[in-house]
């Protein structure tokens, strides 16, 4: 039977050290909804999406009541909009109108934020998935709650270079035409190279065309317990330090994996992953870089820090996929610099750089992620950082992502406040010199090899 | 038998445990079994709970358990067991 202990444990984690399952996302497949006129299109898509994830705030409140555990988001993703719209769009405009239907399914909800708003452009672009991209600028200005994301490129297709250089340039105008907000905009758009079709995260969750017709996924969280766990081994060697993370992360998982199991059933939607990336908030005590640094680093960015952070993303996934029949998504450690405090700090105190973010990034799940850099950044270089981003997914047969922010108007030395989850952040420095050529040069790159791995 | 788990935590004082307990009684919760200690000053006790025989729901109970622990002085807090057998059994 259970004991005093334990209980006083489990608490003791989700009342001091952040424990909560950090959202619960209802997949909604909208390709049945596809017909050619616009306005029936977006009205099959409020009928569906209202009344598959009708109860989906009600059963997140019931469940954290049952159990005491803080469910944070609850979230909804859908197919990716430049397929659903792909036979009644002929404008920018067109699109815009569904981001609106999305946004207002959204809000009637309650929902926190609705992902999918998405073209998967690996390979080639379609003429409707280049319209959709060019009107992320304009949907995510005219809506609050609709994320939207692009692949484009896998280790299958290696990278579409003409959508790279795209991309840049929607990232920047996004940040103009919402600089009123600090550029807010572009906190709601990722770009992917390899991008899950199972993903519970925003701003990149979308529902892949290889899903079910509605499919329930969580993503569990609690770096502040890892973070507790990892000071109980203080002075300890590695194998002790991986032990104390591996038995945690399968406490933590166990957790979600009970909510996902909960929800799917009072949902009567069938139950498809848990995502095990430890996710920070901006709250104290709710930080990777704190993880990381009660390691034994004095600050995130200092040498070291890439070989602790695929300790902790390694260790995380292990204990994890125990406690999990099913893992997908990301499932790893996200290093969002403006949602978590310690690495804030660490790019005020100087220890952390975009180049070594840039490192870390290849041994843990996604990418450089909600980075604020200046709003002179030209477009090419942005495309820049996105190709060096997604070559190391490409090469690395791994996630990876770009959410930056050149912050209209703001520089170096300044901060930019997003609020709430988003969390505020210190302007990065960019590297100055130019990539134009580079990037101007359109087409392909080929898919890599799979052999000779050195 | 449907198990919860009700956990105890606050400044000592006399009555903690007959005010938790009456109010389980006058809702038909049956006490299966208590453990109780005080921690650096502090009253803590757990106890499982077997509530199939209530009338209320779940969030009801909640509800009024944390309304009787701020009358007391104490947080008072209600969980399905599972959350327990799943993190801490394999």
């Amino acid at each position: 039977m259970i004991n005093l202990f334990e209980v006083a444990e489990t608490n003791k984690m989700i009342e001091q050290e952040n424990l909560d399952v950090r959202t619960i996302t209802i997949g909604i497949g909208l390709l049945d909804c596809i017909d050619n006129n616009i306005d029936v299109l977006c009205e099959n898509i409020y009928q569906k999406v209202t009344k598959t994830a009708k109860n989906l705030v009600e059963t997140g409140e019931n469940i954290e009541k049952k159990y005491g555990i803080p469910i944070v988001n609850k979230r909804i993703s859908v197919t990716p909009i430049a397929f659903v719209g792909a036979s009644a769009c002929q404008t920018k405009e067109d699109f815009v109108k569904i981001a609106k239907t999305l946004d207002r399914c959204a809000n009637e909800l309650g929902v926190n934020f609705i992902g999918g708003y998405s073209a998967i452009v690996s390979k080639g672009m379609t003429k409707a998935e280049r319209l959709l991209i060019e009107s992320i600028p304009q949907a995510l200005k005219e809506t609050q709650l609709v994320c939207s994301s692009v692949n484009v490129g896998s280790t299958k297709t290696g990278l579409n270079m003409d959508a790279v250089q795209l991309v840049g340039k929607i990232v920047k105008e996004t940040a103009e035409l919402t600089k009123e907000n600090d550029s807010i905009g572009c906190a709601k758009f990722v770009v992917f190279c390899n991008a899950p079709d199972d993903n519970p995260f925003m701003a990149g969750a979308f529902h892949g065309v290889s899903e079910a017709d509605a499919i329930i996924n969580v993503g569990v969280s609690g770096p502040g317990v890892v973070r507790n766990a990892i000071k109980s081994a203080k002075g300890k060697d590695f194998g002790e330090l991986c032990e104390t993370i591996k038995k945690t992360a399968f406490k933590i998982t166990r957790v979600g994996q009970l909510v996902a199991r909960e929800a799917s059933a009072a949902l009567n939607i069938p139950f498809g992953i848990i995502d095990l990336s430890l996710a920070p908030t901006p709250a104290v005590g709710d930080s990777i870089a704190d993880c990381l640094q009660e390691m034994g680093l004095e600050r995130v960015g200092a040498p070291g820090t890439t070989a602790a952070l695929a300790i902790l993303n390694d260790q995380v996934k292990k204990g994890g996929v125990m406690a999990s029949s099913y893992v997908g998504g990301l499932s790893g450690a996200f290093i969002p610099v403006s949602e978590d405090q310690g690495m804030i700090d660490a790019v005020e105190a100087g220890a952390l750089t975009l180049e070594k973010l840039e490192a870390m990034t290849c041994v843990c799940s996604v990418g450089l992620d909600m980075i604020a850099i200046p709003g002179k950044t030209s477009a090419s270089t942005i495309s820049g950082i996105i190709a060096d981003e997604m070559a190391i997914g490409m090469i690395n047969q791994k996630t990876t992502a770009v959410r930056i922010i050149p912050v209209i108007g703001k520089d170096v030395g300044e901060t930019v406040e997003f609020g709430g989850l988003l969390g505020y952040a210190p302007i990065m420095p960019v590297n100055h010199f130019s990539c134009d050529e580079f990037i101007n040069r359109g087409g392909r790159i080929p898919a890599p090899i799979h052999s000779f791995k050195n | 038998m449907k198990k919860a788990i009700i956990t105890v935590v606050g400044k000592d004082q006399v009555g903690i445990i007959a005010k938790v307990c009456t109010f389980l009684a006058d809702t038909q919760i049956n006490i299966l079994d208590i453990s109780q200690t005080i921690l650096q000053g502090y009253f803590n006790m757990m106890m499982i709970v077997d509530i199939k025989d209530t009338v209320n729901d779940f969030a009801t109970i909640s509800d009024e358990l944390e309304k009787l622990g701020k009358d007391i002085g104490v947080n008072i807090k209600l969980q399905h067991e599972d959350i327990f057998n799943k993190m801490h059994r394999i």
